[in-house]
């Protein structure tokens, strides 16, 4: 392709400078190639000079039978940047874990500098593979070779959002399930879901190994999966002794750190009292080999997490306190679960309004009863802290 | 009454969209409580008319602030 239009940027300019990444420096490269990244920089340029986006989104596009993956995107300033008349966003779901072979990449970016401005996003914060800029005649020849090279779009409007985990399994040693495969398999069960938007809003669901949780699904998710454990902290008391005669102050450091206080030092020996841990995982963190999470492993079902765009921003709370995820019949009730959840969404929730609003306004325990769950105290919406089970004093006679 | 076919369904649902053109946007959620209401039609039948609408280009999704069904327009849209 040829090289685009030059412009003086001054200000984006000022990006490129430090030592760190600097997006201004790869869209410049970008732009040695592809036109649309050269027109890309002029436009952001006068939109630092005049404090004005000059972006305008939504509307018509999309390939055909798919209601998801591709997001319009266009310049109100068309005539000055023709390049980037059409800016549409691509979402392509990516692998589970987001593992690839090289050869994989090159495919991906060789459709891309043909059909688009070259420019990606590795990965999007809804885990997709993101191709930005392309324009509405492409959709269906970028669609068409993605799919050949094993790709499918992704997620976006009122659908359920592309799948998203963390790549515990497979790296991780405080994995409590194996999320890349609760991820695939969600992903694979729900493919109408995930292409022909049904919902009121949106719908997402990450998974993370533990209660680390790298993929924020706490925070970011309508179904978050975070790995649990039921039993104790394994210990490994020579581990620790190590770590003591180095010099950590397991006193100071971990001891006194712990939430709950439920952590004891008498300078030789830890111990631990497992009932009262809320596994927030910082000690385990602290003295990796010392103490893993136990050996009973599962995973814990959250719901209603979400970013403020419509209402403010909201946490995630607890529906299933713990699901072993390794058997077929925990793995048919999750599905059962989320069908129940979309049923009742579906039929009484507002438009635009995500699931964990909608639980909010009609009320967790009314929602729990929609969806045929009894409450149970270990529900927790913060840490020892339920929405429905109250307990009251007892009256004395 | 009769159940409905997926292809009577979508012609019904296509007439819906054509009469509320100009004035009203449905969400596939909205066509599928009609539908019920209407011929008792149940929610997988209802998807796969949809799903017909969708992949014989009588309908396309378009987005504006959630997802919508709708007619694609004679004209591609200005942006
Ligand atoms: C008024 C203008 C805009 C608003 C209010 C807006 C809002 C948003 C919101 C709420 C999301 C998160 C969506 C989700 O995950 O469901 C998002 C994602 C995204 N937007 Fe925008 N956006 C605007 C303009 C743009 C423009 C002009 C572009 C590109 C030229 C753009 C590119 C993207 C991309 C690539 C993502 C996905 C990022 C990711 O998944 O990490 N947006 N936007
Ligand atoms: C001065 C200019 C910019 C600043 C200060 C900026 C800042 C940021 C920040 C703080 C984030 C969040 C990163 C995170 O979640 O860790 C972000 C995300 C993102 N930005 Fe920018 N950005 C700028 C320009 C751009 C431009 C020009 C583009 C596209 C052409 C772009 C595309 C994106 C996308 C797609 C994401 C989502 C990435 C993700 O969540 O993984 N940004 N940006
Ligand atoms: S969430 Fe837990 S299991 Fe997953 S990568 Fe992070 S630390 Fe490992
Ligand atoms: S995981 Fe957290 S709560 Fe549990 S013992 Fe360690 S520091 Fe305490």
């Amino acid at each position: 392709m040829a090289e685009g239009k030059k412009y003086v940027t001054p200000k984006l300019d000022e990006l490129e400078k430090g030592p760190w990444p600097s997006f201004v420096k790869e869209i410049k490269a970008a732009a040695q190639k592809s036109p649309m990244a050269a027109a890309l920089l002029g436009q952001l340029e006068q939109s630092y000079d005049e404090k004005i986006g000059h972006w305008k989104h939504g509307g018509i596009v999309g390939v055909v039978g798919y209601g998801g993956g591709v997001i319009g995107r266009y310049s109100d300033l068309g005539d000055k940047y023709p390049e980037v008349a059409h800016f549409h966003t691509i979402r392509i779901n990516q692998p589970a874990g987001w593992f690839y072979t090289t050869e994989a990449l090159r495919g991906l970016c060789d459709i891309w500098e043909e059909h688009g401005s070259g420019l990606t996003n590795m990965h999007g914060s809804t885990g997709d593979i993101i191709f930005l800029g392309t324009t509405t005649d492409q959709l269906e020849k970028v669609f068409s070779k993605l799919t050949a090279l094993g790709f499918d779009l992704g997620g976006s409007g009122s659908d359920v959002r592309t799948p998203s985990c963390c790549n515990g399994m497979a790296r991780c040693e405080w994995a409590c399930y194996d999320t890349m495969k609760v991820c695939y398999n969600l992903t694979m069960a729900f493919q109408d879901e995930i292409h022909r938007p049904a919902f009121p809003y949106k719908f997402k669901m990450k998974m993370a190994g533990c209660p680390n949780d790298c993929v924020a699904a706490i925070a970011r998710a309508d179904l978050s999966i975070i790995g649990t454990w039921k039993d104790e902290i394994q210990q490994d008391d020579e581990m620790i002794k190590k770590f003591a005669d180095e010099g950590l102050d397991i006193q100071r450091q971990i001891v006194s750190r712990c939430p709950t206080r439920c952590m004891d030092w008498d300078g030789k020996k830890l111990t631990i009292n497992n009932e009262n841990c809320v596994k927030c995982m910082f000690c385990i963190n602290s003295m990796p080999r010392a103490l893993a999470p136990g050996k009973e492993r599962g995973a814990m079902v959250l719901l209603g997490a979400k970013a403020p765009i419509v209402q403010g921003a909201q946490l995630s709370s607890v529906l299933i306190p713990f699901i072993d995820l390794e058997d077929e019949e925990s793995w048919n009730d999750l599905k059962q679960l989320l069908e129940n959840i979309w049923e009742v969404w579906c039929e009484e929730g507002k438009n635009r309004e995500r699931v964990g609003e909608f639980a909010l306004r009609v009320g967790f325990g009314n929602f729990l009863e929609a969806i045929g769950l009894e409450p149970r105290p270990e529900m927790v919406a913060y840490p020892r802290d339920n929405p429905y089970v109250f307990y009251q004093t007892a009256k004395k006679e | 009454m009769a159940e409905m076919t997926v292809e009577q369904l979508a012609d019904a649902m296509y007439e819906m969209i054509k009469e509320a053109k100009g004035m009203k946007k449905y969400k596939a959620t909205d066509l599928q409580k009609a539908m019920a209401e209407r011929f008792g039609a149940d929610k997988q039948t209802c998807k796969q008319a949809i799903r017909l609408l969708m992949d014989s280009g009588r309908c396309i999704y378009t987005y504006f602030g959630g997802s919508y069904i709708e007619i694609p327009p004679d004209q591609p849209p200005a942006p």
